[in-house]
């Protein structure tokens, strides 16, 4: 049943560094060959810098902890991952030490197709850069169903 | 070879350039979760899926959403993207041979830069989606 009450609640802010080498572990993970990744000259030269996959903030996870997750609770044997957006509004490149800061934005129910409740929980992390420049913001689209996750 | 793709070239209705990832295993899966951090057991523990009721592990969304995101940065390059959004539709089981493309479908100016806004999607070898998405690209 959707909390309305953990809307607007956030986690303590975490910190990011964006760092090489999980960045390339990244790469290869999404079978992106991108020169950009990992040739520097050639990154400096177009980019700026290393940049970074577009998906790459999922990495997060090695960053954030209980703290820094807003007080909501899922049970992990129903939750599913519905829908995830990234806006970039500055350059982020390897380097960069980004801060994140992860608010529950919405908290929703929905009557599924077969009669249970399904919750939807958005979560919003919103990064800044070393300058303070607000540089990417991550939704997550969290379900909770009514049933467990097989029975889906 | 770096490439901006450029604002007049592109037409609405362009089709993106398909991107055909053939057979993705067990081990994507697993090199993946490493990767990312998402260590949830149904993308990797087959005792675990089985316990709980399905047949075999399957993709996490985002590896499929990470091949599609490639898709998309291939075609408009690297650091133009402003904004992507996915959802997950249809499970990506190990065998399973995905097809990320996409299509145009406006072209504007926004804070002071000519953009791009398109749809996306990978689809397995039945055509069934499991993964649709927007986006939207800066251009040079």
């Amino acid at each position: 049943m959707a909390d309305k009450g953990a809307i607007g609640k956030s986690g303590k802010p975490f910190r990011m560094p964006i760092e090489w080498g999980k960045v390339r572990d990244f790469e290869r993970a999404i079978k992106d060959p991108n020169r950009a990744y990992f040739d520097l000259e050639l990154a400096q030269r177009e980019y700026g810098g290393v940049p970074i996959p577009v998906t790459f903030l999922m990495t997060s996870a090695f960053w954030q902890d209980e703290e820094s997750m807003p007080a909501v609770h899922f049970d992990l044997g129903r939750v599913l991952h519905g829908e995830q957006e990234f806006e970039f509004f500055k350059p982020i490149h390897v380097g960069d030490v980004l801060t994140g800061v992860t608010r529950v934005a919405d908290v929703y129910d929905k009557t599924g197709g077969r009669g249970g409740t399904m919750t939807f929980t958005v979560l919003e992390t919103t990064y800044t850069n070393n300058k303070g420049e607000q540089v990417a913001v991550a939704r997550s689209v969290i379900v909770e169903t009514g049933k467990t996750v097989a029975a889906g | 070879m770096v490439q901006k793709l450029r604002f007049d070239q592109v037409a609405v209705g362009d089709e993106i350039p398909a991107l055909t990832v053939e057979s993705v295993s067990r081990m994507d899966f697993v090199r993946y979760a490493g990767a990312s951090g998402d260590f949830v057991p149904l993308h990797y523990d087959q005792t675990f899926v089985e316990a709980v009721g399905i047949p075999t592990v399957f993709a996490q969304g985002m590896f499929t959403a990470g091949l599609l995101s490639r898709c998309l940065t291939d075609y408009v390059g690297v650091g133009q993207v402003r904004r992507f959004k996915v959802r997950f539709t249809t499970r990506v089981w190990p065998g399973d041979t995905i097809t990320c493309r996409g299509k145009v479908t406006k072209k504007y100016q926004e804070q002071g830069e000519n953009r791009i806004e398109g749809e996306l999607e990978a689809i397995n070898q039945k055509a069934e989606v499991a993964v649709k998405g927007s986006f939207v690209a800066a251009c040079g």
